[in-house]
């Protein structure tokens, strides 16, 4: 793991507050999310990924955006390692770069109904943009 | 009684029922809900990052305004109470945290989460009682077989949100029976509708919602009852062939305070 890597590893781990290598792989976080069909690197994979330090495919893929941050992985994972917290910090390391907003004002207009509710954009925005 | 009640973004725009009807039950409960000054959209969804404090900040205006009134805060809107209940447990064991936040709002007391957070269903159940709802019901729905759809942030993490059994909840179960219905248990009850992802991927919000509302019209259920005016949103639209009402609308019914005179 070269420095820089290294580097980013830590700064996930600590804003996550999630200690990877606590995981014992036995997939239930990947079993239990509702947008695992969605997903090209599955909720165990993030954690495993992480800890290796192979971090660029994640920080590169429209996993980061399926999460639907509904804590299942949180509140299912038998060993307490929490894995949504840990792909909202991989998601915050790709959208806090300058210019790397995954969602952007211009985009809204096109997206809405005249239904839905302004919890979804507010939720949207929280999540893909910085 | 009064308590702080926090109503977000969206109580104040697509779901005035959610609200009109959670303020009109509380009145004829004895309670008042007084709104703070000035409140701001909680954001939606809580960033669990810990280094975030900007985004966290309008929850802990709306705590501290309840401490400061030595109220509980109440909300009814799934989304503001996991974020704002979210906030409070950082606030309470994040001393980093809440160390900076309170650096950055420079209040002369600070904040390190003392007020108490209560989901409307908490307040009925633990302040008000389900006993006191149940005698106060002037319309019975009795024979009205009612799915209660939690989703998820209600319950999770269930380490912080502590309302119920994350994997087995009863409390809206107890409120349908408290206003004289029947209460149908379903296995999607606690699993997600898609929340946010009706934005990007409609397809994919379609998908989850469909699951849940064909589980609970599949176990005998005639209506499905929320907190969450996204939840609603994505089970209505993606299809569910049964009605999909706020409990506060339904509750109202029970109360008879639903046709009150609309201002």
């Amino acid at each position: 793991m070269n420095k820089e890597t290294e580097n980013l590893r830590k700064e996930i781990v600590r804003i996550s507050g999630v200690n990877p290598v606590k995981c014992m792989r036995c997939g239930k976080c990947s079993a239990t999310c509702p947008a695992y069909d969605e997903m090209e690197y599955h909720p165990h994979q993030f954690v495993y990924m992480v800890e290796s330090g192979d971090i660029e495919p994640l920080l590169n893929s429209k996993s980061l955006y399926q999460c639907l941050t509904c804590f299942a992985c949180v509140d299912r994972c038998p060993r307490g390692v929490e894995p949504a917290k840990l792909v909202e910090a991989v998601r915050l390391a790709a959208v806090r770069k300058q210019g790397a907003n995954h969602l952007k004002a211009d985009d809204i207009p096109a997206l809405l109904d005249e239904d839905l509710p302004q919890q979804a954009i507010v939720s949207a925005f929280r999540k893909y943009s910085k | 009684m009064k308590v702080t009640y926090f109503p977000g973004c969206t109580l104040r725009t697509k779901a005035k029922d959610l609200d009109m009807y959670a303020r009109r039950c509380a009145e004829k409960l004895g309670v008042t809900l007084e709104e703070p000054k000035d409140w701001q959209c909680c954001g939606g969804v809580f960033t669990t990052a810990r280094d975030e404090i900007a985004t966290k900040l309008s929850s802990v205006r709306a705590l501290k305004a309840a401490k400061d009134k030595e109220q509980m805060l109440v909300t009814v809107c799934s989304a503001c109470h996991n974020v704002i209940k979210q906030t409070n447990h950082a606030m309470q064991t994040d001393a980093d945290f809440a160390f900076r936040v309170n650096n950055y709002l420079g209040e002369d007391e600070a904040y390190h989460g003392e007020t108490k957070v209560l989901h409307y269903l908490e307040l009925l159940r633990d302040v008000v009682g389900f006993d006191k709802v149940k005698e106060a019901v002037v319309n019975s729905l009795a024979g009205k077989k009612i799915a209660a759809y939690y989703g998820c942030l209600l319950l999770r993490p269930s380490n912080v949100m502590k309302m119920d059994d994350s994997e087995n909840p009863s409390i809206i179960e107890d409120l349908i029976r408290a206003i004289g219905a029947d209460p149908v248990v379903y296995p999607y009850r606690n699993e997600c509708c898609g929340g946010y992802i009706a934005l990007e991927n409609p397809e994919s919000a379609k998908a989850k919602s469909s699951k849940v509302t064909k589980s609970a019209a599949g176990h005998g259920a005639e209506l499905i009852v929320t907190a969450c005016p996204l939840c609603k949103y994505n089970l209505e639209k993606n299809g569910s062939e049964i009605p999909v009402v706020y409990f506060t609308e339904l509750l109202a019914e029970a109360l008879g305070v639903k046709e009150e005179d609309n201002e």
